[in-house]
């Protein structure tokens, strides 16, 4: 039995296992943002006045920074790839680096912004324009954090021992869903701060 | 690239063939069919469960406010009255849990979960899944999402009561019980979305050289299939989970509408504005779609199943395929026809009407070609052979009533009562269950190493199928004479009390129904120690999974395999015997067929002399 050769390196589709998951796993997750959409649409239009009032208590500023914050990360996430795909370890260990200090600044922004609402008594059940933010928002946030945590372990690991070169189509398959984190916040942010 | 990640992969392979501990083994295993299992025992666990609730349902309708025989009295008090009667509040609760447990903790994880994790590699001629890791991830989500979901009922309030399909603002407002049911039910999803993640990324990378997809079982191809549509409805059930939890939990507005005013809980802080038809349309993108997710596979199965006991090919097996896709296609745009009492503009409920009917065509395309399979073969009647039988007929009769709920006008009449009840339990218990039984003892052989009773597993059959039909069919009567759905206590109508002799009717039968399941564990249980050793093959089907000894040691296969045609050649002219197994090669083809000639040719040049 052993002496077969192990069937875990058959790409019939020609793109590795985790690549292909990770691109079937990130479908899911559109479909999970879009039952939020999907209410936002249907409360939105209930509550009209609501979501236009309250939309405008919003902080397009702090937003807009963010947003810029957030694509950085996916410009040093692409760029973290290719160095360690060329065998640049200084490189991958750097833009990775960057990457997480932006996550981690988008998440203190997101954080302020939380408090500043909350310091003006604005919570989840204030109205459902609110609803509608934190649990957008929250989600999203949950995702970066998401994110975070194996960009934290490949950094310690390339700090320790280096990270492996030919381990870079994990880089590749984490940056995939960072993309797509970054892409989210591309949705959610012209929907609840800018379009009304 | 590929040489590097082949490097790497082996190693990861090599490592944990042998001398793993007993933990690594039996609880946090990596092994597909030890997951497999998994599911299994802990569905079966559940099945017992759910069936339990449904017979205090039962023994309520039939006998209402009778005392529960024999622990009746042992209840705790939250349950049960002081003679041992069910209250309410518990009934409530019973009928919501019985309807959870059954979809999510049994059927979805038997079709889905066991049969998805034990067919696809074998049948793939693949050594494992893609992802082993996360395949035993999602295992373990099942059963602490049923820990979770069942202690409920320690709760204050007791468990979730506002129906299986927890319609707001009923299940927005509610107790504790409801919280966990949905915290439970957003771990199944996970477990649900990675188990998808991992089939589809299996059936597309690793099946053997020579496979097409073309040249796949129809069980393979209907998991691939439910697992697209996982992908796609259970991340949406998940939004409408978690914005159900906000209202719950933090008291938001989603799913409340304004000025609602309950006794049970403080509403000040609740602001309204939100929709309740929001929730079923959301509820219901997942949940049609998850009624495919729980026959499609069963579909795969019995197709299996039904051509290799007739020793016939399966009869229109592109059909097939396209059938199934295309029943995945229709089953997400149908999610409307379960909200035509609920308030919906008629051009729109007409829409859904059409939409539903226009799945009878590809499932009539499915039922027909079943028939084609077995016209006029050779048939084996073993119990996986007839409980697909079953699978077969039971699917029409559910399938037949579904169009009396498709048609808005009819649905009117017969919405939220016992039709639908019967209804349900034919497609989920007369087609789901009866594929699972189906498939439990087609690959009994396989996964325990062992045979079944064949005497037992046709007594858990006939005594299964006749107490069934004796269960569930009166329910259209009942149905149609005005008895709803979810009634406590159907006496306290005076135009239902004449169908009091239909109700106890049923629950006897049902009673028969639950205590013939012990027979089917008895025969598993007790096989699986004692029965009679299982060849590779014993069923002589073509697929790859009866190339592996059984049961198939870690990393399944001891030959190399390469696929050379598809799964239904059964009585082939080509083969000298009745099938013709995927692996065999066209040269091994022709030297069997030489030796068999030169064997002929030898009795006839020695008949002569004798």
């Amino acid at each position: 039995m052993s002496t077969l050769a192990t069937t875990h390196t058959r790409f019939g589709t020609g793109i590795y296992h985790g690549k292909l998951g990770m691109w079937v796993f990130l479908a899911s997750e559109i479909m999970f943002f879009s039952g939020f959409f999907g209410a936002f649409i249907v409360l939105r239009n209930l509550n009209i006045e609501v979501f236009t009032a309250s939309a405008h208590m919003l902080d397009k500023t702090v937003a807009t920074v963010n947003t810029a914050v957030l694509i950085t990360s996916s410009l040093t996430m692409a760029l973290a790839h290719l160095a360690l795909e060329r065998g640049e370890q200084g490189k991958f260990r750097l833009f990775l680096f960057i990457t997480i200090l932006c996550a981690f600044g988008f998440l203190g922004i997101k954080s302020f912004e939380y408090a500043t609402k909350f310091g003006h008594h604005i919570y989840p059940w204030t109205n459902t324009f609110f609803a509608t933010y934190f649990t957008m928002t929250g989600f999203h946030a949950l995702h970066v954090i998401g994110g975070l945590i194996p960009m934290i372990w490949m950094l310690g690991k390339s700090l320790v021992k280096g990270y492996p070169q030919e381990m870079h189509h994990r880089v590749e398959a984490l940056g995939l869903y960072w993309h797509f984190v970054d892409l989210v916040w591309i949705f959610l942010f012209p929907t609840l701060y800018l379009i009304f | 690239m590929e040489a590097v990640l082949s490097q790497e992969k082996h190693a990861h392979a090599g490592g944990h063939a042998h001398g793993e501990s007993f933990i690594r083994h039996y609880i946090f295993s990596t092994d597909h069919k030890m997951i497999a299992k998994q599911f299994m025992f802990t569905a079966i666990f559940f099945l017992f469960i759910g069936g339990a609730f449904a017979l205090f349902i039962r023994w309520q309708l039939a006998y209402p406010g009778q005392p529960i025989p024999l622990i009746g009295q042992l209840l705790p008090s939250t349950w049960v009255n002081a003679q041992g009667a069910v209250t309410a509040e518990w009934y409530t609760q019973l009928l919501t849990m019985h309807g959870t447990i059954m979809i999510f903790a049994v059927i979805i994880p038997l079709l889905v979960g066991t049969f998805g994790n034990f067919a696809i590699p074998l049948m793939i001629g693949a050594d494992d899944m893609a992802f082993p890791f996360l395949n035993m991830v999602s295992f373990w989500l099942f059963p602490l999402a049923g820990v979770i979901m069942m202690s409920g009922f320690l709760m204050e309030g007791g468990s979730a009561a506002a129906g299986w399909t927890g319609y707001p603002p009923l299940s927005a407002i509610a107790s504790t019980g409801q919280t966990l049911w949905i915290v439970a039910l957003f771990l199944i999803g996970f477990s649900s979305i990675l188990g998808g993640v991992n089939y589809i990324t299996t059936i597309l990378n690793m099946r053997a050289p020579g496979m097409k997809m073309f040249d796949m079982p129809m069980t393979v191809w209907a998991v691939f299939i439910t697992a697209i549509i996982i992908t796609i409805g259970t991340p949406v059930l998940a939004a409408a989970l978690s914005m159900l939890f906000m209202d719950n939990f933090l008291s938001t507005s989603f799913f409340v509408p304004a000025h609602l005013t309950v006794a049970t809980r403080d509403m000040s802080r609740t602001a309204g504005g939100g929709q309740p038809l929001l929730w079923q349309h959301l509820f219901w993108f997942y949940s049609h779609p998850a009624v495919y997710i729980m026959i499609l596979p069963g579909m795969g199965v019995v197709s299996d199943v039904l051509s290799t006991f007739s020793r016939k090919p399966l009869y229109g097996y592109k059909a097939m395929v396209y059938a199934i896709i295309a029943i995945a296609f229709l089953g997400i745009i149908v999610w409307g026809h379960h909200m035509f009492q609920s308030g919906m503009n008629p051009l729109l409920g007409t829409t859904f009407m059409v939409s539903t009917m226009v799945i009878a065509v590809p499932s009539a395309i499915k039922t027909f070609n079943w028939l084609g399979t077995m016209w006029r073969g050779k048939m084996e009647f073993t119990t996986p052979m007839l409980n697909a039988v079953a699978f077969v007929s039971m699917f029409v009769i559910g399938g037949l009533s579904g169009i009396f709920m498709a048609s808005t006008p009819v649905d009117v009449f017969i919405h939220d009562t016992y039709f639908i009840v019967g209804h349900i339990h034919y497609v989920l218990f007369g087609g789901s269950l009866f594929a699972i039984f189906a498939g439990l003892h087609y690959w009994f052989p396989k996964m325990s190493g062992r045979m079944y009773d064949e005497r037992l597993g046709k007594l858990h059959f006939w005594i299964t199928f006749i107490s069934f039909n004796a269960t569930f069919f009166p329910m259209h009567i009942l149905g149609i004479g005005g008895m709803m759905r979810r009634i406590y206590d159907p006496t306290v109508y005076d135009f239902l009390k004449p169908f009091q002799p239909m109700n106890e009717f049923i629950t006897i039968s049902a009673i028969v129904l639950g205590f013939a399941q012990f027979i089917l564990v008895y025969n598993l249980a007790h096989s699986w120690f004692y029965g009679k050793k299982a060849k590779r093959n014993p069923w002589r089907a073509n697929t790859l999974e009866w190339q592996a000894p059984s049961p198939p040691p870690h990393g399944n296969f001891d030959t190399e395999l390469r696929v050379y045609r598809g799964p239904y050649e059964y009585s082939s002219p080509e083969s000298v015997q009745d099938y013709l197994p995927q692996t065999v090669s066209p040269e091994e083809l022709l030297a069997q067929r030489q030796r068999h000639e030169e064997r002929l040719a030898q009795q006839e040049h020695a008949q002569p002399v004798a």
